[in-house]
């Protein structure tokens, strides 16, 4: 079926779920190994009160060993108590549902080549509704039978490189997205869709922006805060969007794309540097922060901000990869009464970088200061980043602000203080030399700190 | 509309209009909303909002491959593409769980409580462990795309006079947003009612007519007030029905509004199976052979310069006119099935429906439409009619023709089977129109978001030990108790005035049988008047009747009072009492005043004796009509007689 991805690390592949792993444990798995009986099996429940037919189900795991859930003729699924039921096993030969085909249009030489690589979440997937189950279409076959539209914006290709939920990440999944872009942009892909998770899309984000050097294509991450087994989700149209953008927009930066409001109209791209999960679960959970965002999308046009200065598309052969983060950098975030030996194990252990992540304009209680004095001293690098999240930080105003930096706390100006975090593990990664890192630091890279702070407006509450 | 129906099925030996009689079989499905405090999966109140919106959202709805037939798939996925939905919502009303911007929150432990005992009330067994399912549901009536629905007991029974009808399912399930507009692109929706929680009950095939299916809705319907916890006024239940007759084939009909409808529906449905089967017998008598698959043909250029507007606009808009042969079908399109519904009516909603035309056109009514005879004919020569032959022609962009006759084809083919089995929506006067298939088991799956609730032995014993009065047995008791008559306790048991009745006929406050008129005869009457009588406050309500008990308001005035009250909310009882000089005359200005009129008319109470009394009464309620009560007045006019006559 052409489910081969392109290149890069097999897929993980979808196993029949056995029957340890039907959710099914303890006296219920019992019961129904020793019936012969399978999930998706017919069978035939009867307990003294009344006899139901119907097909068994997998479980959830979280759930008791107590209960079988069995979908019924009209559709419904019921749990039903083992306690005292007869369980027999009802299959009949059943021909299997025809499933649609899935084919792969041939490529239109006037559209541009695309690259999707998966990650993990599914933005888009199919339901099988006699057993419920999702699986998620990660090969171009399965996304052109999803999201047919796909086949008027670009050629398509894609690459399954794993399948992980967005929280289970580290930096050694960001250096091999990284690789795995840099491999399609030398392929010739004109623009490149990362399909993400969202919680830590963001971060992702951050970090291809520093491990891309001379992008010269648009790389866009896109995820879905819907998933994409129900007809509500917003997944098509952000992967249509992000297609777009990755095969039209003229800046060649790495985006975040997501709804730009709870309605189906209007797609935003923030810059990956700049963007925030700012909702558990709306549709436009990302905000840019501290900067407006790169593009919006509407009706299928991307539309770039006029006021943002964009790094244009460049020649495949600009591109260079520097994927190496450094892993043993922390985020701590300064609360009332935080206790100062909390660093103890931090310096202990010998961690190279520490983002604050300070009140107001950049402060921590001054009991902390022995501790942050301690680890500058032991070759750690300390920066600072405010919690407001909106602004910048400003350690001049107050004594506080003043005395961290003499210890020689690096403030991370309007940076968000993940982008910080992601931003000192990639300069970490990149030298050891402690004025090098103070300067990769402080400089703007890939649009993640600036100079000034524009006006940006509403954030009012009498609005 | 124009030409005579034929009456091919009446003539047949099924035929005949009415709808009772033998090989009739009706299940009934009721959806009645719950009055909990929340809704079934958010804090959100149950409660409709009559203000303006405050905000609303733009969604559109992708069905997956996989929930859409094979033959409409193309035609069905574009009509929906385009279908932009809007979702207006009130602050206070809807949260963000119904605007699909968040999760569900867990089953609402309050609607499950009611569902167990409507189960536990209906015979049932509930389900060990409760799981919530997703629905299929496109029309943007959910913003999720889906209806949240679960089992919670099966395989009951009511009784019905002497006999049991199957109860075969309750369900819970979250109500579905409000529609407010529609245009081809846009339909807008109020969140306010989705996710109220509903009940489902579903019952077995058992009735035998639309009478019959009537009554059996109605006893669901007071079992379900029982728990006191149901939803009253228009749209708190809604009907949906299962009739199939003998040789057809089960249709569903939804949205029957009002119980009165249920029979006519019933009838209707019964009427146009049977000559669904004259069709169908007629069909195979001259050997029709299946039209499934017969060539669709482009018909724009031969009619590239009508002047049928409908064409005309189609054409111009760059669609196209296409047209397909039914060989054999010719004068059966307008067999009347249904009053003013014919087969062709069948064939053109089936187009509707699955390809969004607007209609079609057939040759059974054509010449017409501003399609000229000369128009027809060349349509007739391209398609290759012959003699007995109907065509069928549809104006639309090309996709949509296309989907639109292979519906009409696909309608056509099943006529020589019989009675499609399928989904009707109920028009207003009972007749039906065609929705969709009837759908499979394949449109539900899990919803994962909501945990399973379980349902243990102990907690349906104890539901089963504490089962609220039947509506039947509280009639009994206001007999018993009250001393209602039959007719007045049945109509404050079904009202919702049961409680406020019962808490004031057992305090004293007033005679029962007063106070359940009042409620049952006065405020309906009031309530025709225009009257909001729903606003009226308890305490209000309840310094009426104590005034009316003790005399002060005369029994008459009452409504009047009530009247006034409404007119000028925001007063109290004595300022109405005040502003109607009700209850202004004191008793003993009134007793001298009978007094007097004794003292002036001796003579005239010794010689007529009752008479005489009559017409006294006559004049003091000439001057004390509203202000004082009538019987106070008479017992004080024999008072003042007794002292002076002696009874002889
Ligand atoms: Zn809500």
């Amino acid at each position: 079926m052409g489910l081969t991805p392109e290149r890069g690390q097999p897929p993980q592949p979808q196993p029949r779920k056995t029957e340890s792993e039907s959710g099914y444990r303890g006296r219920v798995l019992d019961l129904i190994r020793s019936k012969g009986v399978k999930v998706g099996d017919r069978v035939l429940v009867t307990d003294g009160r009344m006899e139901l037919a119907g097909i068994l189900m997998p479980r959830s795991e979280l759930e008791d060993d107590l209960h079988i859930v069995v979908k019924l003729p009209d559709g419904y699924n019921v749990g039903i108590s083992i306690e005292s039921i007869e369980l027999q096993n009802a299959q009949d030969q059943e021909p299997p549902q025809p499933q649609p085909e899935a084919r792969v249009p041939p490529p239109n030489p006037a559209l541009p080549k695309v690259a999707i690589i998966s990650t993990g979440g599914t933005i888009a997937s199919r339901v099988d509704y006699r057993t419920g189950a999702v699986s998620p279409a990660l090969s171009a076959a399965d996304l052109y039978l999803t999201v047919p539209e796909l086949g008027e914006i670009a050629n398509i290709q894609t690459e399954i490189l794993f399948s992980i939920l967005s929280e289970n990440m580290s930096s050694k999944h960001w250096t091999s997205i990284a690789e795995s872009v840099s491999r399609q942009i030398k392929a010739g892909a004109q623009g490149v869709v990362v399909t993400h998770g969202t919680d830590t899309m963001g971060y992702t984000a951050a970090a291809l922006s520093f491990a891309l050097r001379n992008l010269p294509v648009p790389v866009i991450l896109v995820g879905s805060q819907r998933s994409s087994d129900r007809p509500s989700s917003d997944a098509a149209l952000n992967l249509k969007g992000a297609v777009s953008a990755a095969a039209y927009a003229p800046f060649a930066e790495v985006g975040v794309l997501m709804h730009a409001t709870p309605s189906d109209e209007t797609l935003v791209v923030h810059r990956g540097t700049r963007a925030r999960k700012m909702h558990t679960s709306r549709r436009d959970a990302f905000r840019s922060v501290n900067s407006r965002p790169l593009a919006v999308i509407r009706d299928g046009r991307v539309e770039a901000h006029a006021d943002v200065d964009y790094r244009p598309r460049g020649a495949p052969g600009d591109l260079e990869v520097r994927s190496h983060f450094e892993e043993d950098v922390v985020l701590i975030k300064s609360f009332p009464g935080i206790q100062p030996d909390i660093f103890d194990p931090i310096v202990h252990r010998g961690f190279r970088g520490i983002v604050l992540e300070g009140t107001g304009l950049g402060h921590i209680p001054d009991k902390l200061f022995h501790q942050v004095r301690r680890a500058i001293e032991s070759g750690m690098t300390v920066v600072m980043a405010s919690q407001c999240i909106n602004g910048r930080v400003n350690m001049n105003v107050y004594s506080t602000g003043r005395e961290l930096l003499t210890m020689g706390v690096i403030p991370a100006g309007d940076m968000l203080p993940e982008t910080a975090l992601v931003k000192l593990m990639w300069v970490l990664g990149q030298t050891e030399d402690h004025g090098k890192i103070r300067e990769l630091f402080t400089a703007n890279l890939a649009g993640e700190i600036s100079e000034r702070s524009e006006y940006l407006g509403g954030g009012s509450d009498a609005e | 509309m124009q030409s005579e129906p034929e009456r091919i099925g009446a003539a047949s030996s099924t035929g005949g209009a009415g709808g009772s009689g033998a090989g009739i079989k009706v299940g009934i499905e009721i959806h009645q909303q719950l009055d909990t405090r929340c809704k079934l999966f958010c804090g959100c109140p149950t409660m409709l909002s009559d203000r303006k919106p405050d905000y609303s959202v733009v969604r559109r709805l992708r069905p997956t491959h996989s929930e859409m037939g094979e033959v409409d798939r193309a035609a069905l996925f574009e009509s929906t593409r385009r279908k932009r939905f809007v979702y207006q919502g009130h602050f206070g009303s809807a949260c963000l769980v119904e605007l699909d911007e968040e999760p569900p929150h867990e089953l609402n432990p309050e609607a499950v409580s009611v569902a167990l005992t409507a189960a536990a009330l209906m015979n049932m067994k509930p389900v060990d462990e409760i799981h919530v399912m997703r629905k299929i549901v496109i029309d943007g009536s959910n913003t999720t795309g889906f209806q949240r629905t679960a089992k919670v007991a099966l395989d009951g029974w009511i009784a019905l006079g002497e006999r049991r009808v199957t109860v075969q399912s309750l369900c819970l399930e979250e109500d579905a947003a409000r529609k407010v507009s529609e245009s081809e692109e846009t339909v807008a929706y109020l969140l306010d009612r989705l996710g109220i929680p509903l009940v489902e009950v579903t019952t077995g095939p058992d009735m035998r007519s639309g009478a019959e299916a009537e009554q059996a809705a109605l006893a669901i319907g007071r079992i379900l007030k029982a728990t006191g916890k149901v939803k009253r006024g228009l749209g708190a239940i809604r009907q949906d029905l299962n009739v199939s007759v003998e040789g057809g084939s089960r249709v569903e009909i939804k949205g029957v509004q009002e119980l009165g409808m249920i029979s006519t529906a019933v009838e209707c449905e019964a009427m146009r199976q049977r000559r669904l089967l004259g069709v169908r017998d007629e069909l195979i008598r001259r050997g029709v052979q299946d039209p499934l698959g017969s060539a669709v043909k482009d018909l724009t250029d031969l009619l590239s310069e009508t002047g049928s507007k409908v064409l005309r606009k189609a054409i111009d808009s760059g669609g196209r006119v296409m047209g397909v042969l039914l060989k054999g079908y010719a004068g059966l399109l307008k067999c009347e099935l249904q009053p003013g519904r014919r087969f062709g009516t069948e064939l053109s909603d089936r187009a509707k429906a699955k390809a969004g035309v607007g209609g079609i056109f057939h040759t059974d009514e054509l010449p017409a439409y501003g399609i000229t005879p000369e128009e027809v004919s060349s349509v007739e020569r391209a398609l290759g009619a012959l003699e007995g032959d109907c065509a069928v022609i549809v104006a639309a962009p090309e996709q949509m023709c296309r989907a639109a006759l292979e519906s009409v084809l696909e309608r056509a083919s099943e006529a020589i089977r019989g009675v499609p089995a399928e989904v009707r929506a109920a028009n207003q006067d009972g007749t039906t129109r065609f929705m969709r298939p009837m759908p499979g088991s394949a449109r539900m799956y899990p919803e994962t978001d909501v945990p399973s609730i379980v349902v243990t032995k102990s907690r349906f014993e104890e539901v089963k030990r504490s089962l609220p009065e039947t509506l039947e047995s509280r009639a009994e008791r206001y007999q018993k108790e009250y001393g209602l008559s039959r007719d007045l306790a049945l109509l404050v048991v079904d009202s919702p005035y049961s409680a406020e009745f019962e808490s004031l006929a057992r305090e004293g406050v007033a005679d029962p049988s007063f106070v359940a008129a009042t409620f049952e005869y006065t405020f309906k009457m009031l309530r025709r008047e225009g009257v909001d009588v729903d606003s009226f406050d308890p305490a209000e309500i309840k310094q009426v009747m104590l005034g009316a008990n003790s005399g002060r308001i005369p029994k008459e005035a009452v409504p009047e009072v009530f009247r006034w009250l409404s007119a000028n909310r925001g007063m109290g009882v004595e300022d109405a009492l005040r502003a109607l000089s009700v209850g202004a005359a004191s008793a003993e200005e009134v007793r001298s005043k009978v007094a007097a009129v004794v003292e002036r008319n001796l003579g005239l109470i010794q010689r007529e004796g009752d008479r005489a009394k009559s017409r006294l009464m006559g004049d003091l309620m000439r001057e004390y009509r509203g202000k004082v009560d009538g019987k106070l007045l008479f017992s004080l006019l024999e008072e003042e007689i007794s002292k002076r006559i002696q009874p002889t």
